[in-house]
């Protein structure tokens, strides 16, 4: 079963990327969804098997490298973390992939969409179910590759090209620092498989070796290298200036890659490296500052844009954050179960909008909508069940996984802890304000958009709705069901071995038992968050254009991003530019062209030139020449030269 | 002996002088005749030598024929009576100057290894006797017909092939020159050359 | 004085130089071309001759002889090319030949 979970998308992405042609768009469409429909129906078996039942388990495939000490075979490790993962990956991937059936009916090259979405699939399961690094690093790269391949999807467009680029590059300064965290754990244990670095990591407390010159913790060095990785894949502060601009893609790989799997690859990663981590608080500490601040980050930034998907990927970007913060302060399960809600009102906020976005003809500035939840009823109930979800308001999803993880901030009791706590409270108010104001601005008010745009407003077709409705069970009802397995008292027998937290680290016991204002104050925020948005949006519309103009560099900045682009334009690409051109202009044309190929015909060119003149076609040109020979030798003769 | 020095010395101004006028005069037919007369110095030269065949070879062939055949053609020709040209000037000195060099490098030979040559003495040239009493003639032929006749053979090839390369070379054919094919002359038919016709008595054809 | 061997050769030599000299300084026309030739063999003989009678040997004629009748040859020929030539190109101007120009 594990193979056909593992290989049924890899098999339809071959089918539909090869054979699209012959099978057409519609034979595409269902190989595809089909595929993934079924690996996802045996997912939900899988997580039944496995992490309700408490049956982990490995499916060893065959050897991949053995060469001296250096062995790694591929292999399934299907455990709890897994099989949460699996459901997530597939179900996601199935929804979308329905979704895309309505949603890109109109594009030309449907085969190859499909195609690349089962192989994003196919290398998000590879790297959920590795059972050493090296295999992790495949669907590392993978993914990569897929959402590299499905940014620049319609890559007529040049920004969406450059969105692409934009984002494989980023990730691969991320993945970088990943390889030298492989290399560097292979270094020190031996090996990558993970039960036997995992099992020999205590050893390795305070141990210290030598890089650069500098005497460094081994494991603090391990950890925060793989962690730069994770910062690449899932678009922490640093390296997230990809995240917006892959919003190039079409709405379902924004929804599939950027909000539920991919950019979750990096939690995954640090969850599964609990064992690793737990002996390295350094690595905690930059991990939790680093969520946190991205957390604070992201929200502010999502406060002013006016692109529908922008604010939803910032959102993300936020969301992401408070993942990485709660596996830093040591609540793993926090954070898996944040991801796993996440996932779900995430995906259908995409979606949605990708409803919306199709109601207005592809509109998806919000200055340009409003006043249309007349017209488009159910993607408006959709929405505010995920706007619900996502601002943490009770009963709904993610109220139960983002109230976890604020506690467990508090409960962690270190500095760094309560940076993490006010930054979470912060976010909370501010994720709040932002969503509902995309809720108020594209669906409220007096319509901004154009007579023309406002008559063709119509529901989306059932093939998208239906996916849609699916997800907003999931985030509604995700929450309180599995609350007690990932956080709750079943959370020892749920997690089993996949996680790992020293023993006197268990911070979800500690954040059970936090005072409670703490457990209100996100509530509240939440609230206030709403009911101001409700003031500046639809009360007082006036407002928020007169905050802006009063404070017109505090918005610009926010606007700008931080000024972040603009930033690592000046630093990186400008310097990188100019450094490319000086090698293509000076170093490759000058140097290796003259002296190489330009430089070689140039020379014989005019030698020839010069040579040529010899050959003047007159008789006694060349009898003048062979007499000048004959003389010449004369002489050399007659002076000693050769022998008598 | 003072004869014989002033004879030579005549002989052998002339040929030179002859030699400058050939390549420098304007007229090619002057050319020619300074040739001519380059030939004949020589030829006098050749007797001096005691060698006197070869002085009448040089008459008859050289003068006779081959020089004669250079008027032929230089007349022939249509040949402008042109000015010296410039390039003459432009290259004069440079082209001097390998001449010049040359020149005093053949010496240079001459000064150092020539003269010293076994058996050779400047007396032997004055009486020049072959060592028979012989005729020139006699002498040559006795050697030429015996050791050499394949080489001679060989020369009259030469001369052939000349001929005949000349021959082609210049020959045109003249359109309209009605000339005999024997193969069709033979080969003719009956029906080619007879034709019977029916004659009405009293009628002509 | 007495008239030695040098002094032949040094007319031959003189000849020689000649002709060579005539090879590449005229400019006018290709006849005079083939008569510095026809000189240069005349010098050739020349030499042949002198050491004939200075070595007492014979076969410098019979050589000198050789030389003739292939500069004879040579001649005919060249000038049989030479009025085909003409007949061509109309002149026989040396500044004219240049075909070969590379």
């Amino acid at each position: 079963m594990y193979h056909a979970i593992l290989f049924l998308p890899l098999i339809a992405c071959v089918i539909a990327g090869f054979f699209g042609r012959w099978i057409g768009d519609r034979g595409a469409q269902l190989v595809t969804s089909g595929a993934v429909v079924t690996s996802a129906l045996l997912s939900m078996v899988a997580f039944n098997q496995v992490a309700l039942g408490h049956a982990p388990l490995t499916v060893p495939l065959f050897d991949w490298i053995v060469s001296g000490d250096f062995a790694v075979s591929w292999a399934i490790r299907v455990d709890t973390l897994t099989a949460v993962m699996l459901v997530v990956v597939n179900g996601v991937s199935a929804l979308v992939h329905i979704y895309s059936i309505g949603y890109m009916s109109h594009d030309l090259h449907i085969p190859r969409f499909q195609a690349y979405l089962s192989l994003f699939t196919f290398a998000m399961l590879m790297l959920v179910t590795a059972d050493n690094f090296l295999q992790l690093f495949f669907g590392w790269e993978g993914v990569g590759l897929a959402s590299y391949l499905l940014i620049g999807f319609w890559y007529h467009k040049p920004s969406a090209n450059a969105a692409a680029i934009k984002a494989f590059l980023v990730n691969r300064v991320g993945d970088f620092g990943f390889a030298l965290g492989i290399a560097a754990i292979f270094f020190v244990f031996g090996t990558v498989s993970y039960d036997e670095v995992f099992a020999a990591a205590p050893e390795q407390v305070g141990k210290n070796f030598e890089f650069l010159g500098q005497n460094l913790d081994v494991l603090t060095t391990i950890c925060i290298l793989l962690f730069i990785g994770a910062m690449g894949k899932s678009a922490q502060l640093g390296l997230h200036t990809w995240l917006p601009d892959a919003m190039e893609g079409p709405t379902p790989v924004s929804a599939l890659i950027h909000a539920a799997t991919m950019v979750t690859a990096g939690v995954f990663m640090v969850v599964r490296c609990s064992p690793l981590f737990e002996y390295s608080p350094t690595a905690l500490m930059v991990v939790t500052f680093v969520g946190a601040s991205t957390a604070f980050f992201a929200a502010t930034i999502g406060l002013v844009q006016n692109d529908i998907k922008r604010v939803i990927a910032y959102s993300t970007c936020s969301q992401l954050g408070y993942m990485f913060f709660a596996a830093g302060v040591g609540a793993y399960g926090a954070a898996m179960f944040h991801l796993f809600t996440h996932a779900f009102f995430k995906a259908l906020l995409f979606l949605g909008a990708g409803s919306v976005i199709h109601a207005m003809s592809d509109e998806q500035d919000m200055r340009n909508m409003g006043g249309i939840y007349k017209f488009i009823p159910l993607t408006y109930i959709l929405m505010w069940i995920g706007s619900l979800a996502l601002a943490g308001v009770p009963f709904f999803a993610g109220y139960y996984s983002k109230d976890m993880i604020i506690e467990a901030a508090y409960a962690a009791g270190s500095g760094m802890g309560q940076y993490a706590f006010v930054l979470g409270i912060a976010a909370a108010f501010m994720t709040a304000f932002y969503s509902w104001r995309l809720l108020f601005m594209t669906f409220h008010g007096e319509s901004r958009a154009t007579e023309e745009v406002l008559s063709h407003v119509h529901e989306s077709p059932k093939v998208m709705t239906v996916p849609l409705i699916i997800l907003a069970a999931g985030a509604i009802g995700a929450g309180f069901l599995f609350s007690g397995s990932f956080i709750g008292d079943g959370r020892a027998e749920f997690w089993g071995n996949a996680i790992f937290v020293l023993g006197d680290h268990d911070i979800i016991e500690a954040a059970h038992h936090v005072p409670l204002w703490v457990k209100v104050l996100p509530i509240f925020m939440g609230a206030s968050g709403i009911g101001l948005a409700w003031w500046f949006y639809i009360r007082r519309p006036d407002i928020p254009g007169a905050i802006a103009n009063a404070h017109r560099e505090a918005y610009l900045f926010l606007l700008n991003k931080w000024y972040f682009d603009e930033l690592y334009d000046m630093i990186f690409v400008r310097p990188a530019k100019r450094l490319g051109y000086f090698l293509w202009k000076d170093g490759d044309g000058r140097v290796i062209d003259g002296f190489g190929p330009d430089g070689i015909s140039a020379a014989v060119q005019g030698l020839t030139r010069r040579v040529v003149r010899l050959q003047s076609g007159y008789i006694y040109h060349y009898a003048f020449a062979m007499l000048i020979g004959v003389a010449a030798l004369a002489s050399w003769f007659i002076a000693g030269g050769g022998g008598h | 002996m003072i004869v014989q020095a002033l004879i030579f010395y005549l002989l052998a101004a002339t040929v030179v002088v002859s030699g400058v006028m050939v390549i420098s005069a304007r007229n090619p037919v002057h050319s020619v005749l300074f040739l001519i007369l380059a030939f004949f110095n020589s030829a006098g030269l050749f007797i001096l030598m005691g060698a006197e065949f070869l002085a009448m070879i040089l008459v008859i062939v050289y003068v006779g024929a081959v020089a004669v055949l250079f008027l032929f053609v230089v007349m022939m020709l249509d040949v402008n009576y042109v000015q010296l040209r410039e390039g003459f000037l432009q290259y004069l000195p440079i082209g001097g100057l390998i001449g010049f060099i040359l020149l005093i490098e053949l010496l240079l030979v001459l000064g150092s290894t020539g003269v010293t040559v076994e058996g050779a003495t400047a007396s032997a040239l004055a009486a020049p006797t072959p060592p028979v009493d012989v005729t020139n003639t006699e002498a040559i032929g006795a050697l030429l017909y015996t050791k050499y006749v394949y080489l001679f053979q060989a020369a009259g090839m030469v001369l052939l092939v000349a001929m005949i390369g000349a021959i082609v070379l210049t020959h045109r054919t003249r359109p309209g020159v009605r000339r005999q094919v024997i193969s069709e002359q033979i080969g003719r038919r009956r029906e080619d050359g007879v034709e019977l016709k029916k004659i009405q008595p009293g009628q002509g054809t | 004085m007495e008239i030695g061997l040098t002094h032949y050769l040094t007319v031959a030599a003189l000849l020689f130089a000649l002709g060579i000299f005539g090879i590449f300084v005229n400019r006018k026309n290709v006849i005079i071309i083939l008569m510095s030739v026809e000189l240069m063999l005349l010098a050739v003989n020349i030499n042949l001759v002198a050491f004939s009678t200075a070595l007492g040997d014979m076969v410098g004629q019979v050589f000198a002889m050789f030389v003739l009748t292939v500069a004879a040859a040579e001649a005919a020929i060249g000038l049989a090319i030479l009025v085909v030539y003409y007949r061509n190109r109309g002149s026989i101007e040396v500044e004219d030949i240049h075909l070969m120009k590379g």
